[in-house]
């Protein structure tokens, strides 16, 4: 592989060629800026590049990996991979906007511990990607900074709320990338652009630095081309944090893959709630043919119900905005973010609000106040978490009987720019199959499956009970050793 | 059900937000319909059922309460819009 398209390589790939020597992380690094220099104008994935640290950290990881020849030392398990992180994420020294004015000029003095890992396990990184403000939103299109676009076709969204992550990965900017899952936000997206991405177990990665939206729900994810790829970084950012009371501290297991496609013994459940009225037949013929797939590889597949379903979409649109009601509270244009020239406390909070906050955050935090507010507490946000107790329940059940659900991660594949602009419920109804999950806090992994008719790709998605993240690995893992959509690269 | 210009204009000041009165009425609309969706939650029986209070399985381990180093005013000001000898600067609350 020439020194000019490094950037097609897989993390695998890329980590075995820096491994033999083959390339420096300069090399690699410098391809993935090209790339990005050469695309960014049209796919715009991130909102801030980082080109220079990158170098400066490519090079300190070239000389570690030479110095190491020498001394025999144990190195840094992914040292010179080049990652890309949502602006979602703290990163110290460097612009973290969370897709809002009202962050425009905010530069964290911390790393989130996700990201802190993944340097300390030897990443480069490239620069914070594009996302629906404050990871609310299903297309990127909430993103002051102005829409991502879908590398398949820039007519079309890329997903959201990690569009940018997911577009990056897609375009092949980058091997990987975080993103954020809160209501469907990594998984959606991967599927809209054909890679796969990780929602974790809650608990089982630190969201600290991770800006908070629905604390109950929000999860730190990754980007990568396969599912190999996301268990090499997931397996380095894993695991309790002091700093996050809510990672709980249980052994990280080892993501080791199996080396034969062979899924004997490995029940998975197929819920018939996912599969309605409505969806494009194309997503559904590709996902039921994959499970076809992994039946043939030696599961046993079997239906089953998760009879709440339907109500996770109404639940999530009450609880998610409600714990952002409170979450999004801290912007009051005095200890960071925008200001705006006020007389009074109550005019500096209101002016501030009111010009740094997007439309559809604004949209969110007048729900979320409705719904916790005086006469209605109990009618809407108390209701909504006792169904969302069914809905828990439900996964409690079914992962009794299967060891995996695989299921559509999205109604249909990517939808146009502007599309859903003036219906944000029609916005909403594309996170059906992916709200449930973050409810339940159980982990979800969605790799490509197909394409439809219009060359678009379409995403499956594998759940597991809660911390068997392992599970999910090995069967798209399995899946991805006798299929290639996973190989399949936008023309750009 | 519909939101009347009101109790939009109430939720706003709770949720201390100054909008234009075409984003009052956009909202008013918007958030009738999403409430009228949400109203199907109604028709699920949850006598007897829990609130949810956490999706964890197991409580999680505290850290232990220790002094550490962390960060310096100047490091924790420098995002500040407004900030004098250590402190934030806010308009004056008290006349």
């Amino acid at each position: 592989m020439s020194a000019n398209n490094l950037h097609e390589l897989s993390l695998a790939q890329a980590l075995a060629g820096l491994q033999r020597g083959d390339f420096s992380s300069r090399e690699l690094t410098d391809a993935c800026l090209a790339r990005i220099d050469g695309l960014e104008t049209r796919v715009h994935a991130f909102i801030t590049l980082t080109p220079d640290l990158a170098r400066q950290q490519a090079d300190q990881a070239d000389a570690v990996r030479a110095r190491a020849k020498k001394t025999g030392e144990a190195l840094p398990p992914l040292l010179g991979l080049p990652v890309a992180v949502k602006d979602v994420l703290c990163t110290r020294g460097v612009r973290t906007t969370c897709g809002s004015r009202i962050l425009e000029n905010f530069v964290p003095p911390f790393n989130a511990t996700a990201v802190q890992r993944a340097l300390d396990a030897g990443m480069v990184l490239l620069g914070k990607t594009n996302n629906d403000e404050f990871a609310m939103g299903s297309s990127t299109e909430n993103s002051a900074y102005g829409p991502t676009r879908n590398p398949w076709d820039l007519a079309r969204v890329p997903g959201g709320s990690s569009g940018g992550s997911a577009a990056a990965v897609a375009a092949r900017m980058t091997p990987a990338a975080f993103g954020s899952d809160t209501g469907g936000s990594v998984r959606q997206p991967a599927s809209y652009c054909g890679i796969s991405g990780i929602k974790p177990t809650y608990g089982r990665v630190s969201r600290y630095g991770l800006v908070a939206y629905g604390s109950s729900l929000d999860s730190v994810g990754l980007f990568a081309r396969s599912a190999e790829d996301l268990s090499l970084v997931f397996s380095q950012i894993a695991g309790y944090d002091e700093r996050d009371a809510t990672t709980l501290d249980l052994p990280v297991p080892s993501y080791d893959l199996p080396q034969a496609p062979d899924l004997n013994g490995v029940r998975i459940g197929v819920p018939k709630e996912y599969f309605i009225a409505g969806m494009q037949a194309e997503v559904e013929a590709c996902v039921r043919q994959a499970i076809e797939q992994l039946q043939a590889l030696g599961a046993q597949v079997r239906e089953i119900s998760l009879p709440h379903t339907e109500y996770a979409l109404p639940v999530y649109y009450l609880i998610a905005p409600a714990e952002a009601s409170a979450n999004l509270a801290r912007y009051d244009g005095i200890r960071y973010g925008l200001s705006e020239e006020s007389e009074t406390m109550l005019e500096l909070y209101r002016r501030t609000r009111g010009a740094g906050f997007g439309s559809e955050v604004k949209r969110r935090i007048m729900l979320g106040t409705y719904a916790l507010s005086a006469g209605y507490y109990d009618a809407y946000y108390g209701q909504a978490q006792k169904v969302r107790t069914l809905i828990k329940r439900d996964f409690e059940q079914a992962f009794e009987q299967v060891d995996a659900i695989a299921c559509p991660v999205a109604p249909s594949t990517a939808f146009k720019l502007g599309e859903h602009a003036d219906d944000p419920l029609a916005m909403y109804l594309e996170d059906v199959f992916t709200l449930p999950i973050n409810l339940g806090g159980v982990p979800g992994l969605a790799f490509p499956a197909g394409f439809d008719r219009q060359g678009l790709p379409v995403g499956m998605q594998l759940l597991g009970g809660h911390f068997n993240e392992a599970v999910l690995f090995r069967i798209a893992h399995a899946y991805q050793m006798v299929t290639d959509w996973h190989t399949r690269a936008p023309a750009l | 059900m519909s939101l009347t210009l009101e109790e939009v204009e109430h939720i706003a000041s709770l949720a201390r937000l100054e909008l234009t009165a075409e984003e009052k009425e956009r909202y008013r609309q918007q958030l009738s319909a999403i409430l009228d969706y949400a109203r199907r939650l109604q028709e699920v029986d949850t006598t007897g059922i829990p609130p949810t209070s956490s999706v964890l399985p197991a409580r999680s381990r505290l850290r232990e309460d220790r002094v550490e180093p962390s960060l310096t005013p100047a490091e924790l000001l420098r995002n500040a819009p407004h900030a004098e000898k250590d402190q934030f600067r806010v308009p004056p609350v008290i006349e």
